[in-house]
């Protein structure tokens, strides 16, 4: 058995402390260690953005980074994004334009498209299609994603105007 | 996939961790970006007993431009470069081909640094470089050096990088204003390597072309650097017939073999096409097109 190393880093705002191996991977962490469960594994080969989580402001594949380098970083998963019992917008918009079927790529869409609308809070929607292209559907045909990021998108801007 | 064991540093300084690097020699591995070496961990083509984190490590993300040449610390992500407002001034062919790698998310981690010290002749910066003639500057236990990016690779994951080496800043000259250069890469998907791709920088005195450097990616057993083409345009007013002429030259050397991106024919005529786009390209742009 490896020695293990201690990291604390924040999980959707909580502080966190673990004793973990070099060669656990984000993922496995999230899943197993702290049983976040809503970051998926689909491909396990960094291709189909199921395992996306945010890390320090970046949307990363976790099935592709050591926990260890969560270190100190603050992390974002599906789970930390409705608040105070209500869905968060992007959230909401999925569910109003049926932006999913049988939600295996769901948890990774919504924070990357978090991040995407952090980074272009108006995109267009060729922006919106770059923007996810890490992020594959077998189901929906992508047109209903797009669809509600763009509905986010607006409402986020509508809440920013009227604050 | 779970990958074997290691212990993991995380360095503060270039300092640290060359002698990291010296301490464990063949046993020690660099960690970047991570999104070439871990799916190789995962597989176990690669069982490193050491980690060597250098995202810690300041002093390698930078991007400047210094003494005429840009300056890109080696930890430097794509991303970073996509944002770079000074690249994209001074030199548009890397923010066009670091879009053209991977996807978001991966371009959030991997480096300029991983790319090109990785060897291998899917990725597609070694062949920019070439094109940009940049310069990587190595440190070891021995001390700094440089080697051209033209002369850095032998053959597949076989590079001039030492195994105690670290690659710690791209040194490009700083390309001239009114230069052209493009990237045309083929791809199946958002994501994949290329079926064949290729850069062209060319620079011109009046309408006849000054310079040009002429690239591949992904059709050989590294990045390959057609001095033949350039030969070719030099002097020409870059026509039909010298891109004709130069493209063939490309596809001379261009030596792929058969995989799920094509049969080897298929591959080589592909690199004489995105050879024949990048020099069109390139020179459109250098005439302010
Ligand atoms: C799904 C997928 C698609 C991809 N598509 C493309 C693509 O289209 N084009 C493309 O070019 N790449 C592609 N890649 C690879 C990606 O760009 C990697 O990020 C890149 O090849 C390596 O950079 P890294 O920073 O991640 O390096 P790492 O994976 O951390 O390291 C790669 C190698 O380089 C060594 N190394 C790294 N930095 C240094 C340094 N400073 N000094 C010495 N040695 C060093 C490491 O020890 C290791 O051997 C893809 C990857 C994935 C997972
Ligand atoms: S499980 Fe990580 S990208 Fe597919
Ligand atoms: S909803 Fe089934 S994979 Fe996207």
């Amino acid at each position: 058995m490896a020695e293990k190393t201690k990291i604390s880093l924040t999980v959707n705002g909580n502080a966190v402390e673990a004793e973990i191996e070099p060669r656990t991977l984000l993922i496995h962490f999230l899943r197993e260690h702290l049983n976040l469960t809503g970051a998926h594994i689909g491909c396990e080969t960094s291709h189909c953005g199921a395992c996306t989580v945010d890390l320090d402001g970046r949307s990363v594949k976790s099935c592709t980074v050591f926990a260890v380098q969560a270190n100190g970083g603050e992390l974002l998963t599906v789970e930390g994004m409705a608040a105070g019992g209500e869905l968060h917008p992007l959230q909401q918009a999925f569910v109003d334009q049926h932006g999913l079927q049988c939600g295996y790529c769901t948890p990774g869409m919504l924070v990357r498209a978090y991040r995407l609308l952090q980074e272009t809070p108006n995109p267009t929607d060729d922006e919106i299609r770059w923007g996810l292209s890490g992020n594959l559907c077998r189901c929906t045909g992508y047109q209903n994603i797009v669809k509600a990021v763009r509905q986010a998108a607006d409402e986020l801007g509508q809440k920013e105007a009227a604050e | 996939m779970i990958p074997g064991s290691f212990a993991y540093h995380r360095p503060a300084s270039v300092d640290e961790a060359v002698a990291l690097l010296g301490q464990f020699g063949e046993d020690g591995k660099v960690l970047a970006g991570g999104h070439s070496l871990i799916p190789m961990m995962k597989l176990r083509l690669a069982t490193p007993e050491h980690l060597i984190d250098i995202n810690g490590i300041g002093e390698l993300k930078g991007i400047r431009e210094e003494g005429g040449q840009l300056r890109i610390g080696a930890a430097a992500t794509q991303a970073d470069i996509l944002a770079s407002d000074l690249l994209a001034n001074t030199c548009p062919l890397l923010p066009e081909a670091a879009a053209l790698i991977a996807d978001p998310q991966i371009r959030y981690c991997g480096t300029l640094g991983g790319n090109v010290a990785n060897g291998d002749p899917g990725n597609d910066m070694p062949a920019v470089m070439m094109a940009l003639a940049a310069i990587y500057a190595l440190r070891g236990p021995g001390g700094a050096r440089e080697v051209a990016a033209r002369d850095f690779y032998h053959g597949t994951f076989d590079t001039a990088l030492a195994e105690n080496e670290l690659l710690t800043e791209i040194r490009i000259p700083t390309p001239a204003p009114g230069h052209g250069a493009s990237y045309q890469k083929m791809k199946r998907k958002v994501g994949d390597y290329a079926t064949a791709a290729a850069a062209a920088v060319l620079s011109f005195d009046g309408d006849r072309c000054a310079s040009a450097a002429v690239t591949l990616t992904n059709v050989g057993e590294a990045a390959i650097f057609v001095t033949e083409a350039g030969d070719a345009l030099v002097g020409t007013a870059v026509d039909d017939t010298a891109v004709a002429e130069a493209a063939a030259r490309a596809m001379a050397l261009a030596a792929p073999v058969s995989d799920l991106r094509g049969p080897a024919e298929y591959r080589t005529q592909m690199a004489g096409e995105m050879a024949r786009r990048a020099i069109r390209t390139a020179a459109a742009r250098a005439k302010g097109g």
